[in-house]
Protein backbone atom coordinates (compact mmCIF):
# COMPACT_ATOMS: atom_id res chain seq x y z
CA UNK A 1 0.00 0.00 0.00
CA UNK A 2 2.75 2.39 0.50
CA UNK A 3 4.77 3.42 -2.42
CA UNK A 4 8.40 5.02 -3.74
CA UNK A 5 9.67 5.73 -6.99
CA UNK A 6 12.96 7.17 -8.04
CA UNK A 7 14.60 8.17 -10.93
CA UNK A 8 17.51 9.52 -11.87
CA UNK A 9 18.25 12.27 -14.62
CA UNK A 10 21.17 13.51 -16.48
CA UNK A 11 22.19 16.04 -13.13
CA UNK A 12 19.47 15.51 -11.00
CA UNK A 13 17.19 12.75 -8.94
CA UNK A 14 13.51 12.96 -8.71
CA UNK A 15 11.86 11.12 -5.95
CA UNK A 16 8.41 10.67 -4.69
CA UNK A 17 6.50 8.94 -1.91
CA UNK A 18 3.20 8.48 -0.56
CA UNK A 19 1.56 10.21 2.03
CA UNK A 20 -0.60 7.64 4.27
CA UNK A 21 0.26 6.86 7.51
CA UNK A 22 -2.09 3.80 7.73
CA UNK A 23 -2.41 1.48 10.76
CA UNK A 24 -4.46 -1.49 9.39
CA UNK A 25 -7.52 -0.19 7.74
CA UNK A 26 -7.14 3.02 9.17
CA UNK A 27 -5.73 6.00 7.31
CA UNK A 28 -4.54 8.05 10.48
CA UNK A 29 -2.49 10.51 8.29
CA UNK A 30 -2.87 12.12 5.09
CA UNK A 31 0.40 14.37 4.50
CA UNK A 32 2.86 11.95 6.59
CA UNK A 33 6.11 12.50 5.23
CA UNK A 34 8.32 9.79 4.15
CA UNK A 35 11.54 11.56 3.28
CA UNK A 36 14.74 11.62 5.28
CA UNK A 37 16.89 14.12 4.77
CA UNK A 38 19.95 13.04 5.54
CA UNK A 39 21.89 15.99 4.59
CA UNK A 40 22.12 18.85 2.33
CA UNK A 41 21.90 16.55 -1.02
CA UNK A 42 20.95 13.08 0.04
CA UNK A 43 17.44 11.90 1.24
CA UNK A 44 16.61 8.71 2.16
CA UNK A 45 12.61 7.52 1.67
CA UNK A 46 11.84 4.73 3.85
CA UNK A 47 8.49 2.78 4.02
CA UNK A 48 7.82 -1.27 5.71
CA UNK A 49 6.94 -1.95 9.12
CA UNK A 50 5.23 0.37 11.35
CA UNK A 51 7.96 1.38 14.44
CA UNK A 52 10.89 -0.11 12.02
CA UNK A 53 10.75 2.49 9.06
CA UNK A 54 11.20 5.94 11.64
CA UNK A 55 13.76 3.86 14.11
CA UNK A 56 16.13 3.37 11.26
CA UNK A 57 15.66 6.17 9.51
CA UNK A 58 16.70 8.62 12.66
CA UNK A 59 19.21 6.47 13.75
CA UNK A 60 21.14 6.61 10.28
CA UNK A 61 20.02 9.87 9.85
CA UNK A 62 21.72 11.20 12.75
CA UNK A 63 24.46 8.80 12.15
CA UNK A 64 25.33 10.64 9.13
CA UNK A 65 24.84 13.60 10.71
CA UNK A 66 27.57 13.08 13.60
CA UNK A 67 29.92 12.09 10.41
CA UNK A 68 29.64 15.57 9.10
CA UNK A 69 30.38 16.96 13.07
CA UNK A 70 33.53 14.75 13.50
CA UNK A 71 34.70 14.76 9.72
CA UNK A 72 33.69 18.63 8.73
CA UNK A 73 32.55 17.54 5.58
CA UNK A 74 29.33 15.20 4.79
CA UNK A 75 29.61 11.46 3.11
CA UNK A 76 28.62 11.03 -0.27
CA UNK A 77 25.84 9.35 -1.71
CA UNK A 78 27.48 5.89 -2.51
CA UNK A 79 29.28 5.95 0.91
CA UNK A 80 25.79 6.80 2.49
CA UNK A 81 24.23 3.86 0.82
CA UNK A 82 26.81 1.69 1.81
CA UNK A 83 26.24 2.75 5.20
CA UNK A 84 22.80 1.93 4.99
CA UNK A 85 23.24 -0.92 3.59
CA UNK A 86 25.91 -2.75 5.92
CA UNK A 87 23.89 -1.54 9.08
CA UNK A 88 20.60 -3.36 7.62
CA UNK A 89 22.89 -6.51 6.95
CA UNK A 90 24.14 -6.11 10.46
CA UNK A 91 21.02 -6.15 12.15
CA UNK A 92 19.04 -8.87 9.51
CA UNK A 93 20.88 -11.66 11.50
CA UNK A 94 20.20 -10.20 14.71
CA UNK A 95 16.85 -10.93 17.09
CA UNK A 96 15.54 -7.56 15.79
CA UNK A 97 15.83 -7.03 12.34
CA UNK A 98 14.72 -4.01 10.72
CA UNK A 99 11.79 -4.51 7.67
CA UNK A 100 12.34 -1.61 5.63
CA UNK A 101 12.32 -0.81 2.26
CA UNK A 102 14.62 2.33 1.49
CA UNK A 103 15.09 4.23 -1.54
CA UNK A 104 18.56 6.58 -1.20
CA UNK A 105 18.76 9.60 -3.78
CA UNK A 106 21.63 12.07 -3.61
CA UNK A 107 23.74 14.21 -5.45
CA UNK A 108 27.62 14.15 -5.70
CA UNK A 109 29.73 17.03 -6.79
CA UNK A 110 32.12 13.84 -7.98
CA UNK A 111 29.66 11.55 -9.62
CA UNK A 112 26.78 13.31 -10.43
CA UNK A 113 23.32 12.16 -9.14
CA UNK A 114 22.91 9.01 -8.06
CA UNK A 115 19.43 6.85 -6.99
CA UNK A 116 20.31 3.42 -4.42
CA UNK A 117 17.92 0.78 -4.02
CA UNK A 118 17.96 -1.24 -0.67
CA UNK A 119 15.64 -3.86 0.46
CA UNK A 120 14.70 -5.09 3.76
CA UNK A 121 17.06 -7.79 3.43
CA UNK A 122 20.09 -5.28 2.31
CA UNK A 123 20.15 -5.73 -1.14
CA UNK A 124 21.74 -2.56 -2.25
CA UNK A 125 21.67 -1.52 -6.11
CA UNK A 126 22.23 1.70 -7.70
CA UNK A 127 19.64 2.02 -10.17
CA UNK A 128 18.35 5.01 -12.84
CA UNK A 129 15.00 4.10 -11.83
CA UNK A 130 13.23 2.53 -8.72
CA UNK A 131 10.31 1.78 -6.97
CA UNK A 132 9.35 0.13 -3.55
CA UNK A 133 5.45 -1.41 -3.30
CA UNK A 134 2.61 -2.77 -5.16
CA UNK A 135 2.85 0.12 -7.49
CA UNK A 136 6.23 -0.95 -8.46
CA UNK A 137 4.67 -3.73 -10.38
CA UNK A 138 2.82 -0.89 -12.70
CA UNK A 139 5.30 1.37 -12.88
CA UNK A 140 8.63 -0.74 -13.38
CA UNK A 141 7.48 -1.58 -16.98
CA UNK A 142 6.31 1.67 -18.14
CA UNK A 143 9.84 3.09 -16.60
CA UNK A 144 11.56 0.15 -18.65
CA UNK A 145 9.43 1.38 -21.87
CA UNK A 146 9.71 5.05 -21.79
CA UNK A 147 13.02 5.68 -19.64
CA UNK A 148 15.99 7.55 -21.46
CA UNK A 149 18.92 8.68 -19.69
CA UNK A 150 19.09 12.10 -21.13
CA UNK A 151 15.89 12.84 -20.29
CA UNK A 152 15.11 16.72 -18.94
CA UNK A 153 13.27 17.04 -15.98
CA UNK A 154 9.89 18.50 -17.28
CA UNK A 155 9.60 15.21 -18.98
CA UNK A 156 9.83 13.03 -15.75
CA UNK A 157 8.05 14.98 -13.98
CA UNK A 158 5.41 14.39 -16.32
CA UNK A 159 6.32 10.82 -16.63
CA UNK A 160 5.68 10.98 -12.89
CA UNK A 161 2.32 12.67 -12.70
CA UNK A 162 0.95 10.09 -15.31
CA UNK A 163 1.34 6.60 -13.64
CA UNK A 164 1.04 7.27 -9.80
CA UNK A 165 -1.69 4.96 -8.73
CA UNK A 166 -4.53 5.62 -6.85
CA UNK A 167 -2.87 6.76 -3.45
CA UNK A 168 -4.59 10.31 -2.53
CA UNK A 169 -1.33 12.28 -2.65
CA UNK A 170 2.01 12.26 -3.04
CA UNK A 171 5.23 14.69 -1.47
CA UNK A 172 7.73 14.72 -4.61
CA UNK A 173 11.34 16.65 -3.72
CA UNK A 174 14.11 16.75 -6.68
CA UNK A 175 17.68 16.84 -5.57
CA UNK A 176 20.17 18.80 -7.95
CA UNK A 177 23.68 20.41 -7.65
CA UNK A 178 21.86 23.06 -5.74
CA UNK A 179 20.23 20.79 -2.73
CA UNK A 180 17.03 19.83 -2.46
CA UNK A 181 13.92 20.70 -3.84
CA UNK A 182 9.94 20.76 -2.74
CA UNK A 183 8.11 20.65 -6.22
CA UNK A 184 4.61 20.30 -5.89
CA UNK A 185 1.72 17.97 -4.11
CA UNK A 186 0.55 15.51 -6.87
CA UNK A 187 -3.46 14.85 -5.86
CA UNK A 188 -4.94 11.59 -6.99
CA UNK A 189 -4.95 11.24 -10.32
CA UNK A 190 -6.54 7.99 -12.60
CA UNK A 191 -4.76 5.64 -14.32
CA UNK A 192 -4.67 7.23 -17.72
CA UNK A 193 -3.01 5.74 -20.65
CA UNK A 194 0.69 6.89 -21.61
CA UNK A 195 1.12 7.44 -25.46
CA UNK A 196 4.31 8.80 -27.39
CA UNK A 197 3.11 12.12 -27.93
CA UNK A 198 2.08 13.08 -24.31
CA UNK A 199 6.49 12.91 -23.64
CA UNK B 1 28.31 2.42 14.65
CA UNK B 2 29.79 5.72 15.67
CA UNK B 3 26.55 6.94 17.62
CA UNK B 4 26.94 3.73 20.06
CA UNK B 5 30.56 3.71 21.04
CA UNK B 6 29.55 7.45 22.17
CA UNK B 7 26.63 5.93 24.45
CA UNK B 8 28.44 2.30 25.13
CA UNK B 9 25.09 1.31 23.82
CA UNK B 10 25.56 -1.80 22.79
CA UNK B 11 28.04 -2.75 26.08
CA UNK B 12 25.26 -1.87 28.71
CA UNK B 13 22.94 -4.46 27.17
CA UNK B 14 25.39 -7.10 26.07
CA UNK B 15 26.33 -8.00 30.01
CA UNK B 16 23.73 -7.76 31.79
CA UNK B 17 21.90 -10.11 33.63
CA UNK B 18 18.38 -9.43 35.24
CA UNK B 19 19.11 -9.29 38.44
CA UNK B 20 21.85 -6.71 38.26
CA UNK B 21 19.29 -3.96 36.69
CA UNK B 22 16.60 -3.98 39.43
CA UNK B 23 16.61 -0.42 41.13
CA UNK B 24 19.19 0.23 43.20
CA UNK B 25 19.50 3.02 45.77
CA UNK B 26 23.45 3.44 46.44
CA UNK B 27 23.71 2.63 42.38
CA UNK B 28 21.82 5.27 41.56
CA UNK B 29 23.88 7.77 43.47
CA UNK B 30 26.95 6.56 41.83
CA UNK B 31 26.20 7.60 38.72
CA UNK B 32 26.80 10.50 36.29
CA UNK B 33 23.40 12.39 35.13
CA UNK B 34 24.24 11.36 31.86
CA UNK B 35 24.27 7.61 32.57
CA UNK B 36 21.42 8.08 34.66
CA UNK B 37 19.61 9.90 31.52
CA UNK B 38 20.83 6.89 28.66
CA UNK B 39 20.02 4.20 31.42
CA UNK B 40 17.19 5.49 33.00
CA UNK B 41 14.89 3.84 30.46
CA UNK B 42 16.23 0.35 30.72
CA UNK B 43 15.50 0.51 34.74
CA UNK B 44 13.27 -2.78 34.70
CA UNK B 45 13.49 -6.78 33.59
CA UNK B 46 14.39 -6.11 29.70
CA UNK B 47 12.60 -8.73 27.52
CA UNK B 48 13.85 -11.74 27.55
CA UNK B 49 15.23 -12.47 23.84
CA UNK B 50 18.05 -9.03 24.35
CA UNK B 51 19.62 -11.14 27.78
CA UNK B 52 20.17 -14.64 25.68
CA UNK B 53 21.73 -12.67 22.63
CA UNK B 54 24.55 -14.22 22.76
CA UNK B 55 23.34 -17.61 23.49
CA UNK B 56 20.67 -17.72 20.77
CA UNK B 57 21.84 -19.72 17.25
CA UNK B 58 21.00 -16.82 14.90
CA UNK B 59 18.10 -17.97 12.11
CA UNK B 60 17.24 -15.71 9.73
CA UNK B 61 13.42 -16.33 9.02
CA UNK B 62 12.04 -17.66 12.45
CA UNK B 63 12.97 -14.31 14.10
CA UNK B 64 11.90 -12.18 11.24
CA UNK B 65 8.52 -13.84 11.00
CA UNK B 66 8.15 -14.29 14.84
CA UNK B 67 8.82 -10.05 15.06
CA UNK B 68 6.77 -9.95 11.94
CA UNK B 69 3.53 -10.70 12.65
CA UNK B 70 2.37 -11.71 16.20
CA UNK B 71 -1.12 -11.91 15.44
CA UNK B 72 -2.56 -13.53 12.43
CA UNK B 73 -5.51 -12.00 11.94
CA UNK B 74 -6.89 -10.20 8.42
CA UNK B 75 -6.74 -6.84 10.26
CA UNK B 76 -5.47 -5.63 14.01
CA UNK B 77 -8.55 -3.81 15.45
CA UNK B 78 -7.83 -6.21 18.46
CA UNK B 79 -7.50 -3.10 20.72
CA UNK B 80 -11.47 -3.02 22.56
CA UNK B 81 -12.28 0.54 23.29
CA UNK B 82 -13.01 3.81 21.58
CA UNK B 83 -10.65 6.63 22.50
CA UNK B 84 -10.09 9.79 21.02
CA UNK B 85 -8.12 12.89 20.86
CA UNK B 86 -8.27 16.35 18.80
CA UNK B 87 -7.27 19.81 19.07
CA UNK B 88 -8.85 23.06 18.09
CA UNK B 89 -8.45 26.35 19.08
CA UNK B 90 -9.04 26.12 22.36
CA UNK B 91 -7.27 23.34 23.68
CA UNK B 92 -7.22 19.83 23.15
CA UNK B 93 -10.29 17.01 24.08
CA UNK B 94 -9.54 13.74 24.77
CA UNK B 95 -12.73 11.44 25.35
CA UNK B 96 -13.07 7.88 25.66
CA UNK B 97 -15.54 5.25 26.89
CA UNK B 98 -14.77 2.84 30.25
CA UNK B 99 -15.16 -0.54 29.33
CA UNK B 100 -12.79 -3.20 29.82
CA UNK B 101 -13.13 -6.25 28.14
CA UNK B 102 -11.84 -9.81 27.45
CA UNK B 103 -13.07 -11.86 24.49
CA UNK B 104 -16.61 -11.63 25.01
CA UNK B 105 -16.53 -10.89 29.03
CA UNK B 106 -16.94 -7.15 30.11
CA UNK B 107 -14.26 -7.31 32.88
CA UNK B 108 -15.06 -3.62 34.45
CA UNK B 109 -17.42 -1.28 33.01
CA UNK B 110 -16.32 1.54 34.84
CA UNK B 111 -12.05 1.81 34.03
CA UNK B 112 -10.74 4.99 33.61
CA UNK B 113 -8.94 5.22 30.46
CA UNK B 114 -7.98 8.61 30.38
CA UNK B 115 -5.29 9.22 32.83
CA UNK B 116 -3.25 12.37 33.56
CA UNK B 117 0.18 12.12 33.38
CA UNK B 118 0.64 16.11 34.54
CA UNK B 119 -1.37 19.27 34.84
CA UNK B 120 -0.44 19.97 31.14
CA UNK B 121 -0.67 16.17 30.14
CA UNK B 122 -3.14 13.55 29.59
CA UNK B 123 -3.00 10.01 27.72
CA UNK B 124 -5.62 8.02 26.56
CA UNK B 125 -4.72 4.80 26.67
CA UNK B 126 -5.94 1.00 25.01
CA UNK B 127 -4.99 -2.09 24.36
CA UNK B 128 -3.70 -4.37 26.92
CA UNK B 129 -5.03 -2.96 30.51
CA UNK B 130 -2.12 -4.01 32.61
CA UNK B 131 0.60 -2.93 29.72
CA UNK B 132 -1.43 0.26 29.83
CA UNK B 133 -1.43 0.89 33.83
CA UNK B 134 2.41 -0.27 33.77
CA UNK B 135 3.40 2.66 30.73
CA UNK B 136 1.73 4.94 31.48
CA UNK B 137 3.43 4.84 35.59
CA UNK B 138 6.67 4.42 33.53
CA UNK B 139 6.05 7.62 31.57
CA UNK B 140 4.75 9.40 34.82
CA UNK B 141 8.34 8.94 36.33
CA UNK B 142 10.40 9.96 33.34
CA UNK B 143 8.75 12.50 32.96
CA UNK B 144 8.36 14.03 36.65
CA UNK B 145 12.00 13.50 36.41
CA UNK B 146 13.07 15.48 33.29
CA UNK B 147 10.42 18.39 34.92
CA UNK B 148 12.77 17.99 37.89
CA UNK B 149 16.29 17.86 35.94
CA UNK B 150 15.54 20.75 33.42
CA UNK B 151 13.17 22.90 35.33
CA UNK B 152 10.79 22.49 32.42
CA UNK B 153 8.24 20.35 31.29
CA UNK B 154 9.16 17.76 28.34
CA UNK B 155 6.31 18.98 25.23
CA UNK B 156 4.20 16.45 24.11
CA UNK B 157 6.05 15.46 21.26
CA UNK B 158 9.07 14.62 23.37
CA UNK B 159 7.26 12.64 25.36
CA UNK B 160 5.37 10.66 22.67
CA UNK B 161 9.16 10.61 21.56
CA UNK B 162 10.29 9.49 24.97
CA UNK B 163 7.50 6.44 25.12
CA UNK B 164 8.63 5.39 21.80
CA UNK B 165 11.89 4.90 22.14
CA UNK B 166 11.34 2.98 26.21
CA UNK B 167 8.51 0.60 23.79
CA UNK B 168 10.82 0.09 21.12
CA UNK B 169 13.00 -3.09 23.31
CA UNK B 170 9.89 -5.07 23.62
CA UNK B 171 9.03 -5.27 19.87
CA UNK B 172 8.00 -8.47 18.86
CA UNK B 173 6.92 -9.20 21.92
CA UNK B 174 3.41 -9.09 23.22
CA UNK B 175 3.32 -5.66 25.25
CA UNK B 176 0.31 -4.05 23.16
CA UNK B 177 0.21 -0.16 23.96
CA UNK B 178 -1.68 2.27 21.76
CA UNK B 179 -1.61 5.39 23.75
CA UNK B 180 -2.96 8.93 22.61
CA UNK B 181 -1.23 11.66 24.09
CA UNK B 182 -3.14 14.99 24.69
CA UNK B 183 -1.84 17.77 25.70
CA UNK B 184 -0.74 21.57 25.97
CA UNK B 185 3.03 22.92 24.85
CA UNK B 186 4.56 26.03 26.31
CA UNK B 187 4.46 28.33 28.87
CA UNK B 188 1.05 29.12 30.46
CA UNK B 189 -0.11 32.05 31.37
CA UNK B 190 -0.97 31.27 35.83
CA UNK B 191 0.23 28.40 37.74
CA UNK B 192 -1.92 25.46 37.26
CA UNK B 193 -2.23 24.46 41.13
CA UNK B 194 -6.12 25.49 40.41
CA UNK B 195 -6.81 23.78 36.25
CA UNK B 196 -7.17 20.22 37.93
CA UNK B 197 -10.81 20.37 39.18
CA UNK B 198 -13.77 18.20 38.57
CA UNK B 199 -16.81 19.99 37.29
CA UNK B 200 -19.34 18.50 39.40
CA UNK B 201 -22.70 20.46 38.50
CA UNK B 202 -22.45 20.06 34.83
CA UNK B 203 -24.00 15.90 34.67
CA UNK B 204 -27.24 17.51 37.01
CA UNK B 205 -27.88 20.52 34.58
CA UNK B 206 -27.68 17.84 31.60
CA UNK B 207 -30.01 15.56 33.63
CA UNK B 208 -32.31 17.85 34.31
CA UNK B 209 -32.21 19.09 30.96
CA UNK B 210 -34.05 16.15 29.17
CA UNK B 211 -35.67 17.77 26.35
CA UNK B 212 -32.55 19.07 25.04
CA UNK B 213 -29.66 16.82 24.88
CA UNK B 214 -25.79 17.70 24.10
CA UNK B 215 -25.75 15.04 21.37
CA UNK B 216 -28.65 16.26 19.04
CA UNK B 217 -27.49 18.56 16.38
CA UNK B 218 -29.77 20.90 16.81
CA UNK B 219 -28.91 22.28 20.36
CA UNK B 220 -25.38 21.02 19.91
CA UNK B 221 -24.29 24.21 22.12
CA UNK B 222 -27.20 24.46 24.31
CA UNK B 223 -26.81 21.64 27.16
CA UNK B 224 -22.91 20.99 27.74
CA UNK B 225 -21.10 23.52 29.57
CA UNK B 226 -17.87 23.30 30.92
CA UNK B 227 -18.69 24.91 34.25
CA UNK B 228 -15.97 27.55 34.30
CA UNK B 229 -15.67 28.55 37.53
CA UNK B 230 -13.68 31.61 37.00
CA UNK B 231 -11.62 30.44 34.52
CA UNK B 232 -13.31 30.25 30.67
CA UNK B 233 -13.16 34.27 30.15
CA UNK B 234 -9.51 34.42 30.53
CA UNK B 235 -9.17 30.98 28.37
CA UNK B 236 -10.93 32.76 25.75
CA UNK B 237 -8.81 35.80 25.92
CA UNK B 238 -5.55 33.85 26.25
CA UNK B 239 -5.88 31.23 23.29
CA UNK B 240 -5.91 33.29 20.02
CA UNK B 241 -7.75 31.27 17.29
CA UNK B 242 -4.39 30.09 15.51
CA UNK B 243 -4.63 27.89 11.95
CA UNK B 244 -3.60 24.96 12.46
CA UNK B 245 -0.15 24.50 10.61
CA UNK B 246 0.88 27.28 12.49
CA UNK B 247 1.07 25.73 15.87
CA UNK B 248 3.21 22.83 14.70
CA UNK B 249 6.28 24.85 14.04
CA UNK B 250 5.44 27.12 16.95
CA UNK B 251 6.47 26.68 20.88
CA UNK B 252 3.46 26.28 22.40
CA UNK B 253 0.02 25.07 21.73
CA UNK B 254 -2.35 22.51 21.69
CA UNK B 255 -0.80 18.74 20.82
CA UNK B 256 -2.51 15.41 20.22
CA UNK B 257 0.07 12.45 19.25
CA UNK B 258 0.17 9.16 18.97
CA UNK B 259 2.29 6.22 20.04
CA UNK B 260 1.99 2.35 19.50
CA UNK B 261 4.28 -0.44 20.83
CA UNK B 262 5.05 -1.31 17.19
CA UNK B 263 6.71 1.98 17.02
CA UNK B 264 4.07 4.26 14.89
CA UNK B 265 4.58 7.58 16.17
CA UNK B 266 1.97 10.10 14.79
CA UNK B 267 1.39 13.37 15.20
CA UNK B 268 -2.35 15.35 14.11
CA UNK B 269 -5.22 16.94 14.76
CA UNK B 270 -7.59 14.08 15.35
CA UNK B 271 -6.73 10.44 16.27
CA UNK B 272 -8.73 8.00 17.42
CA UNK B 273 -8.03 4.78 18.35
CA UNK B 274 -9.69 1.51 19.35
CA UNK B 275 -12.19 -1.55 17.51
CA UNK B 276 -14.44 1.71 17.78
CA UNK B 277 -12.31 4.56 16.15
CA UNK B 278 -13.78 4.36 12.36
CA UNK B 279 -17.13 5.12 13.60
CA UNK B 280 -15.56 7.81 16.14
CA UNK B 281 -13.18 8.94 13.24
CA UNK B 282 -16.73 9.20 10.63
CA UNK B 283 -18.55 11.92 13.23
CA UNK B 284 -14.79 13.61 13.85
CA UNK B 285 -14.41 14.17 10.42
CA UNK B 286 -17.60 15.35 10.02
CA UNK B 287 -18.02 17.76 12.36
CA UNK B 288 -14.41 19.10 13.28
CA UNK B 289 -13.34 22.11 12.53
CA UNK B 290 -10.56 24.12 13.94
CA UNK B 291 -12.88 26.98 14.68
CA UNK B 292 -14.79 25.61 17.17
CA UNK B 293 -16.00 26.66 20.59
CA UNK B 294 -15.44 24.62 23.94
CA UNK B 295 -19.10 23.50 23.80
CA UNK B 296 -19.20 22.20 20.14
CA UNK B 297 -16.07 20.11 20.80
CA UNK B 298 -17.04 19.01 23.86
CA UNK B 299 -20.28 18.36 22.10
CA UNK B 300 -18.64 16.14 19.37
CA UNK B 301 -16.49 14.41 21.25
CA UNK B 302 -19.46 13.07 23.35
CA UNK B 303 -21.17 11.99 20.16
CA UNK B 304 -18.70 10.35 18.35
CA UNK B 305 -17.75 8.21 21.50
CA UNK B 306 -21.55 7.77 21.86
CA UNK B 307 -22.07 6.46 18.56
CA UNK B 308 -18.64 4.30 18.59
CA UNK B 309 -20.13 2.36 21.90
CA UNK B 310 -23.32 1.76 19.96
CA UNK B 311 -21.90 0.12 17.23
CA UNK B 312 -18.93 -1.88 18.70
CA UNK B 313 -19.29 -4.42 20.95
CA UNK B 314 -16.05 -3.93 22.85
CA UNK B 315 -17.23 -0.20 23.73
CA UNK B 316 -19.41 1.10 25.95
CA UNK B 317 -20.93 1.94 29.41
CA UNK B 318 -20.18 5.45 30.15
CA UNK B 319 -17.72 7.82 28.56
CA UNK B 320 -14.81 10.12 30.19
CA UNK B 321 -14.11 13.63 28.90
CA UNK B 322 -11.14 15.65 29.56
CA UNK B 323 -10.24 19.58 28.31
CA UNK B 324 -6.95 20.57 28.30
CA UNK B 325 -5.85 24.21 27.64
CA UNK B 326 -3.01 26.21 28.73
CA UNK B 327 -4.45 26.57 32.40
CA UNK B 328 -3.71 22.42 32.63
CA UNK B 329 -6.76 19.69 31.98
CA UNK B 330 -10.34 19.69 33.67
CA UNK B 331 -12.24 16.82 33.96
CA UNK B 332 -16.11 16.41 32.83
CA UNK B 333 -18.08 14.10 35.24
CA UNK B 334 -18.30 10.85 33.74
CA UNK B 335 -21.49 10.59 31.90
CA UNK B 336 -23.62 7.04 31.34
CA UNK B 337 -24.34 6.08 28.06
CA UNK B 338 -27.21 4.22 28.95
CA UNK B 339 -29.09 7.35 29.38
CA UNK B 340 -28.22 9.22 26.50
CA UNK B 341 -29.20 5.98 24.82
CA UNK B 342 -32.97 6.50 26.11
CA UNK B 343 -33.02 10.36 25.33
CA UNK B 344 -31.97 9.48 22.04
CA UNK B 345 -34.78 6.87 21.69
CA UNK B 346 -37.41 9.52 23.27
CA UNK B 347 -36.24 12.14 20.67
CA UNK B 348 -36.82 9.89 17.79
CA UNK B 349 -39.98 8.88 18.59
CA UNK B 350 -40.92 12.01 18.77
CA UNK B 351 -40.08 13.02 15.49
CA UNK B 352 -41.85 10.11 14.15
CA UNK B 353 -45.12 11.22 15.90
CA UNK B 354 -44.08 15.06 14.70
CA UNK B 355 -43.81 13.49 10.96
CA UNK B 356 -46.98 11.23 11.39
CA UNK B 357 -49.09 14.62 12.26
CA UNK B 358 -48.08 16.73 10.18
CA UNK B 359 -48.26 14.12 7.06
CA UNK B 360 -52.09 13.83 8.42
CA UNK B 361 -52.33 17.01 8.54
CA UNK B 362 -51.12 17.13 4.77
CA UNK B 363 -53.57 14.73 3.99
CA UNK B 364 -56.78 16.50 5.59
CA UNK B 365 -55.57 19.31 3.63
CA UNK B 366 -55.52 17.79 0.36
CA UNK B 367 -58.86 16.21 0.97
CA UNK B 368 -60.46 19.29 1.76
CA UNK B 369 -59.29 20.60 -1.64
CA UNK B 370 -60.47 17.62 -3.57
CA UNK B 371 -56.56 17.75 -5.15
CA UNK B 372 -55.87 14.11 -3.65
CA UNK B 373 -56.62 11.30 -4.98
CA UNK B 374 -57.83 9.12 -1.84
CA UNK B 375 -56.72 6.05 -3.89
CA UNK B 376 -53.07 7.41 -4.14
CA UNK B 377 -50.78 5.48 -1.98
CA UNK B 378 -48.75 7.75 0.85
CA UNK B 379 -45.54 6.82 1.30
CA UNK B 380 -43.77 6.86 5.11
Amino acid sequence: MEYLIGIQGPDFVLVAADNVAASSIIQMKHDYDKMFKLSEKILLLCVGEAGDTVQFAEYIQKNVQLYKMRNGYELSPAAAANFTRKNLADYLRSRTPYHVNLLLAGYDEADGPGLYYMDYLSALAKAPFAAHGYGAFLTLSILDRYYRPGDSALSLIRLNKRFILNLPSFTVRLIDKDGIHDMEKLPRVSFPSLSSSDR
Amino acid sequence: MALQDVCGFLETLDDISPCTYLPNEMGYMRRTPFEFDRDSAFHFLPPPQQCSRKNRAPTLFSSTFSSLSPHQQPFQLSHGTTTLGFIFQDGVIAAADTRASCKGLICCPISQKIMPIHSHLVVNTSGSGADCMLWERILTREMRLYQLRHRKRLSVNGAAKLLSMMLHPFKGTNVCVAATLCGWDGEETQETLQSCMEIADVKKAVEQDSNVSAISDESAQGSVKMASINEQDEISKDTQALNPTSTFGGRSGPRVCYVCSDGLQLKGEIISVGSGSPYAYAVLDDGWRWGMTVDEAVALAREAVFRATHWDAYSGNNVDLFHITAHGWRRRDREDLKEEYYREREREKKKIKEREKERQKREGDELVEGEGDIYSVHCG
